[in-house]
């Protein structure tokens, strides 16, 4: 039972993957298929969330190969929030993609792309091996390739460019990385490297592999100063790709960045929290300011990306439970979130068919009801009472006071104003002045399609709305995951069973 | 061996980042090969190099007999080769692709996503609106 619990969310996505392949010149069952098989995922995830909240960690072995031999997969606290909410973005934005990628997109492969997109970053969550963790991180990078310049504009060519060499580098940089603590350590095992590692008494070689994981994670997450991909390429595909991606992508970089220093990387915490201190408070200072400076509400939303990051890393740098629990909360709360602002831009752009802020305008007037979705998720974002923002922010400030690190909680807090500066901009430029005089005409999309763009818009408002309100279960929740985390003896113990 | 294999993969990383530095998008897929081959290098150096003999146990045996080799980053090695064959496969037709349709293989020459103007004047900013175009013909 614990076997299938945590295979069926990798199988479930790869399955409908291979299927949409047989069916990709009838997009309309395409459609149907996406839902179906995000159905089926978030249905598995929810079965993994609700075995794990009763039984702390779950491990599989694949092929029946004991670890540290096998390939393992473990569901701990983190994991199985992190598969939960990925499976719920893929729903959502599979509702929504039903009305945004037409059916050239999907003839091209959208499904398929889609599908191995959510599939490969539930591996990399439920992975116990770091050797995997690597196949499954290239298994979304591929998916992520097509997904991007599926629309083949010529933007998106350019996009593809630069986010294919970056992220390449990075897997290569993850890959030398591996290669060195395989040679340390001689074991790849997520457990059975936080073993040996505790053994090994070579803590510069050790400290440099750690900055070798930290750049090439510190890519994928778009840390800085390794950022420069992301909003260059972000704003160019579709808004149901553009969504996925900013919901899940940059995450698997925390939560990879996450898992290490919790699990194996811990021999020399004053040096590698120092660094990943430094680089957190640089991105979300570097990440906020590069917002301020641009006019596309894609772009904005893409750069807040970047400074919301740092918010996460920073509760790892922080390295108490307290701290790790802010990190897990934050990143929740910021998928929600950030995930319904780029779902509104997408329903935006389908009105002016521009998203470039003086070409917007007069949708208070126009869309109240997505003015106020709007604005509910801004604020969130911000981190206003009583949102789920809010109290995100609230753990990761006070895990920084417990830490005396009185200098990085201020930025975090100005970090959040100048986010409320980004967020009034959009507010301003697309809701509340009037229209350009130039704007062509709305054309609202069909009623079929209206309601698929804007059912997932207030699901997710509903979403962030709730988690503010009972931010005690999911503070709770997420302490719980932050105490196993730095404190893996469960973990090691479950995968490698004392005596076996 | 470790010595010829540590200066050879530190020869290909220096060449592979060399080489990433260069405008011309050809010259990038280069770099991103030459690097893939010093990851490669390293996952197998990770795993030493001490014996030839392959890692089989004889039947009725319970050890190998002599010193075997390491068969786990030469699996390692094999799995990152053929995931990099794809990947480098794919960055290649992107590569063909956009200078079909950009007409520039420079890539300090691709400001599409990112035009200069951002602070500009409106209506200066070269591209269509993203996204939305269907695209040239496939």
């Amino acid at each position: 039972m614990t076997d299938i619990l945590l295979l069926a969310p990798v199988g479930l996505p790869l399955l409908t993957a291979i299927v949409a392949v047989f069916l990709r010149h009838a997009p309309h069952w395409q459609r149907r298929l996406n839902l179906a098989g995000s159905l089926a995922l978030t249905v598995a995830a929810a079965a993994l969330f609700a075995a794990v909240m009763d039984d702390a960690v779950l491990s599989s072995q694949m092929g029946g190969w004991p670890a540290p031999f096998g390939i393992t997969l473990v569901a701990d606290g983190l994991s199985a929030i992190m598969v939960l909410v990925a499976a719920v973005m893929g729903l959502l934005i599979a509702i929504y993609a039903l009305a945004d990628i037409d059916d050239t997109l999907l003839r091209r492969g959208f499904v398929v792309y889609y599908q191995i997109l959510v599939g490969g970053v539930c591996g990399a969550f439920l992975t116990g091996d770091l050797f995997n963790l690597y196949v499954w991180f290239e298994t979304t990078l591929i998916a992520s390739f097509g997904l991007l310049v599926l629309g083949g504009t010529r933007e998106q060519l350019d996009a593809g460019v630069k986010y294919v060499v970056v992220n390449v580098a990075a897997t290569l940089l993850l890959l030398i990385s591996i290669g060195m603590l395989y040679g340390l350590t001689g074991t790849l095992n997520l457990a059975d490297l936080s073993r040996t590692v505790a053994d090994i008494d070579n803590d510069g070689l050790l400290n440099l592999i750690s900055v070798l994981f930290i750049v090439a994670f510190g890519i994928k997450a778009a840390l800085f100063p390794f950022f420069f991909w992301l909003p260059a390429s972000y704003h160019t595909p579709a808004t149901a790709v553009t969504a996925i991606f900013g919901a899940l992508l940059t995450k698997l970089g925390v939560y990879a960045l996450i898992r290490l220093f919790t699990l194996v990387l811990t021999h020399d915490p004053a040096f590698t929290n120092t660094v990943l201190l430094v680089l957190a408070l640089l991105t979300m200072v570097t990440g906020v300011l590069g917002a301020a400076a641009q006019n596309d509400v894609n772009r904005i939303l893409s750069f807040h990306i970047i400074s919301q990051i740092g918010y996460m890393i920073l509760g790892l740098a922080l390295y108490a439970p307290l701290a790790v629990a802010g990190a897990i909360i934050y990143t929740v709360h910021n998928i929600l979130a950030k995930t319904n602002l780029f779902l509104i831009a997408g329903i935006l752009r389908r009105h002016a068919g521009s998203l470039e802020l003086h070409r917007l305008g007069g949708f208070y007037q126009a869309r109240p009801a997505l003015a106020v979705a709007f604005l509910i998720s801004a604020l969130s974002l911000a981190g206003l009472p009583p949102l789920s923002g809010f109290w995100a922010k609230l753990i990761v400030v006070q895990a920084g006071m417990d830490a005396q690190a009185y200098a990085a909680a201020g930025i975090a807090l100005a970090v959040g104003f100048l986010t409320l500066f980004s967020m009034t901009k959009i507010w301003i430029g697309a809701f509340w002045t009037p229209a350009p005089p130039d704007a062509e005409p709305v054309t609202p999309p069909s009623r079929a399609g209206a309601w698929a763009l804007q059912a997932p818009v207030w699901v997710l408002v509903a979403c962030i709305v709730l988690a503010g309100f009972t931010a005690e279960t999911l503070f709770g929740l997420s302490l719980e995951a932050g105490r196993a985390l730095m404190d893996p003896s469960t973990y090691i113990a479950t995968v490698l069973p004392p005596g076996a | 061996m470790d010595t010829i294999v540590a200066l050879s993969a530190g020869l290909l990383v220096a060449g592979g980042v060399y080489l990433l530095h260069a405008p011309n998008l050809m010259r990038l897929i280069f770099g991103l090969m030459l690097l893939g081959n010093a990851a490669n290098l390293v996952l197998l150096a990770g795993g030493r190099f001490f014996g030839a003999v392959p890692p089989l146990i004889a039947e009725g045996e319970t050890l190998v007999a002599g010193d075997p080799a390491n068969a786990l980053p030469q699996a390692l090695a094999l799995t990152a080769i053929v995931i990099s064959f794809g990947i480098l496969a794919f960055a290649i037709i992107l590569v063909l692709r956009s200078y079909q349709f950009l007409g520039t293989a420079d890539a300090d020459a691709m400001r599409l996503a990112e035009p200069d103007t951002a602070w500009e004047s409106p209506g200066e900013s070269p591209g269509e609106s993203p996204g939305e175009s269907p695209g040239e013909s496939r």
